[in-house]
């Protein structure tokens, strides 16, 4: 067996398949860095060794006779501590007590058939209600590329566990930004997928109508596998999507989108722009009508759902929970049931305005992030030489498509002078998220060539 | 229920639960509430304008 440290997914899968890669010496590589590397970065809340290496050993005898299940057999992935995994408390990144989960949630499940190698639960902003990863019973996660620095969230953990070689693909979950908004702030890619196309059974709910459950990866490639594997085991093995051919036709959303944006965001999303413009892809402007109502309609569909959940939690366990989280939560129980609804039918009219908006194009274009990941515990950023709160800036640009359930996905697009990742974000037609992955593998291989 | 009226129920229910901490956020939401609602309003004055627009060439 050849001695390697794959750099993707694909590039294991298919060193496994070959038989030049043992499923067991790569999930002990996989052990190892999170060993070297979990006590200072917490990225991992359960470690699950003794069974991956199981798993593992089991899938390389299966290989071995004959019997591959596709790409995802023998590699090492990890999931968000919010989604139910047999045996093993489900904690959520809290304090609140956490019985045992019964049984698998349903993505799980799947990707143990398709044969993955599960290596533990990671760690996550307190019930997925943050975006920063600095509020968790766990200790705040580190940023990679400077631990000094917020991962972004809620989907934190995931993030950093690609970053730093601890698995090949990571399950996220993603309410207003939670898979985009870490992948963008660690330099990884995050796809969340149509709304409800990969079940959140077994995952706790944060808000019932924005959830989204889907995959963390090192590549847009890779994020096509896991989004297969976690959708529907029995998928053929050759699910890699092919990229679209040239031209494509996206647009940039404007105004709000990018009217408040770090400098190195809005230099690196030019570049990105550029490229693909040079690249012989169409790039026009287009606009969203009533986008400024986004993170209006965010709150009063998210507050009252989280607070309906987390009701009897509060009564029972308040002083348990992070004192910001605790907070949201209660003041969601203020909102009342008219606003709420008000908000619901915001929401046809949002996601009538992006359907519109994406009348004959291929995708949306523009950045994911609207600031470099922030520094751990702070509140406020300095924007263009104005102070803005850390978590609107942070939810600006992703929380409309968990408003109207378009699959989105964040690419990694360079690094800003701090040495900080950015990210852009394609956002696709609803219903059609395998045509956004082909839209995306299009889009990365452009900015790649840069 | 008018959001002025809202918000001085919500802090003063705030206040009888001892989270005195909860009144700027409700402030902030109180802001997103009045935005809602003022989005709605606007909705239904483009929706009447648009029907009077539609009357006034209808007869045609």
């Amino acid at each position: 067996m050849v001695d390697v440290r794959p750099a993707t997914l694909v590039e294991a899968a298919r060193l496994i398949e070959a038989r030049q890669l043992s499923p067991v010496d790569l999930a002990k590589g996989c052990l190892a860095r999170i060993s070297e590397r979990n006590e200072h970065l917490r990225a991992f809340i359960a470690v699950t060794a003794e069974a991956a290496l199981a798993d593992a050993a089991r899938a390389e005898k299966e290989i071995a006779a004959g019997t591959y299940r596709g790409a995802l057999h023998g590699v090492p992935v990890s999931v968000k501590d919010l989604v139910d995994m047999a045996g093993l408390p489900t904690t959520a990144g809290s304090n609140v007590p956490a019985r045992p989960a019964t049984h698998d949630a349903p993505v799980v499940a799947n990707l143990r058939r398709a044969g993955a190698v599960i290596v533990g639960k990671t760690n996550l902003h307190e019930f997925a209600f943050g975006t920063t990863g600095d509020e968790t019973a766990f200790g705040a996660i580190r940023n990679p590329h400077d631990p000094t620095r917020s991962a972004g969230g809620s989907s934190s953990g995931a993030a950093v566990s690609l970053v730093e070689g601890m698995c090949y693909g990571a399950v996220g979950t993603d309410t207003g930004g939670s898979i985009r908004i870490p992948a963008a702030a660690c330099g990884v890619t995050g796809l969340k997928p149509t709304s409800g196309e990969i079940s959140a059974d077994g995952v706790v709910p944060l808000s019932t109508t924005l959830d989204h459950v889907g995959p963390l990866a090192n590549s847009v490639s890779d994020a096509a596998l896991l989004y297969y594997a976690m959708l529907d085991a029995d998928a053929p093995a050759e699910r890699l999507p092919a990229p679209s051919p040239a031209p494509l036709w996206l647009g940039v959303p404007e105004p709000y989108f990018l009217d408040l944006l770090d400098a190195d965001v809005r230099r690196l999303f030019a570049g990105a722009r550029g490229a693909l413009e040079r690249g012989g892809h169409a790039v026009s402007t287009v606009a969203i009508a009533h986008a400024e109502r986004t993170a209006d309609v965010y709150l009063h569909i998210s507050l009252p759902e989280a607070a309906c959940y987390h009701a009897p939690l509060l009564r029972d366990h308040a002083d348990k929970y992070a004192p910001g989280v605790r907070l949201r939560l209660e003041m969601g129980g203020y909102v009342l049931a008219e606003d709420y609804l008000r908000a619901m039918q915001q929401r046809t009219r949002l996601r009538r305005a992006v359907d519109r908006a994406l009348e004959g194009l291929d995708a949306l274009l523009l950045p994911a992030l609207a600031i470099p990941a922030p520094p751990l515990g702070a509140s406020s950023i300095d924007v263009d030489g104005k102070t803005q709160p850390v978590r609107a800036m942070m939810l600006r640009l992703t929380q409309l498509f968990n408003i109207t359930g378009h699959p989105a996905i964040a690419i990694p697009c360079g690094r800003g002078a701090d040495g900080l990742p950015r990210a852009i974000q394609l956002v696709g037609h609803r219903g059609s998220t395998e045509r956004l992955l082909q839209v995306a593998l299009a889009v990365e291989r452009q900015i790649q060539q840069q | 229920m008018d959001v002025a009226t809202w918000l001085a129920q919500a802090t003063a229910d705030a206040d009888a639960r001892g989270l005195p901490q909860l009144k700027p956020l409700l402030e902030t939401l109180a802001k997103a509430t009045a935005a809602l609602r003022a989005a709605e309003d606007a909705d239904h004055s483009e929706q009447a304008a648009e029907y009077a627009e539609d009357q006034g060439d209808g007869g045609r």
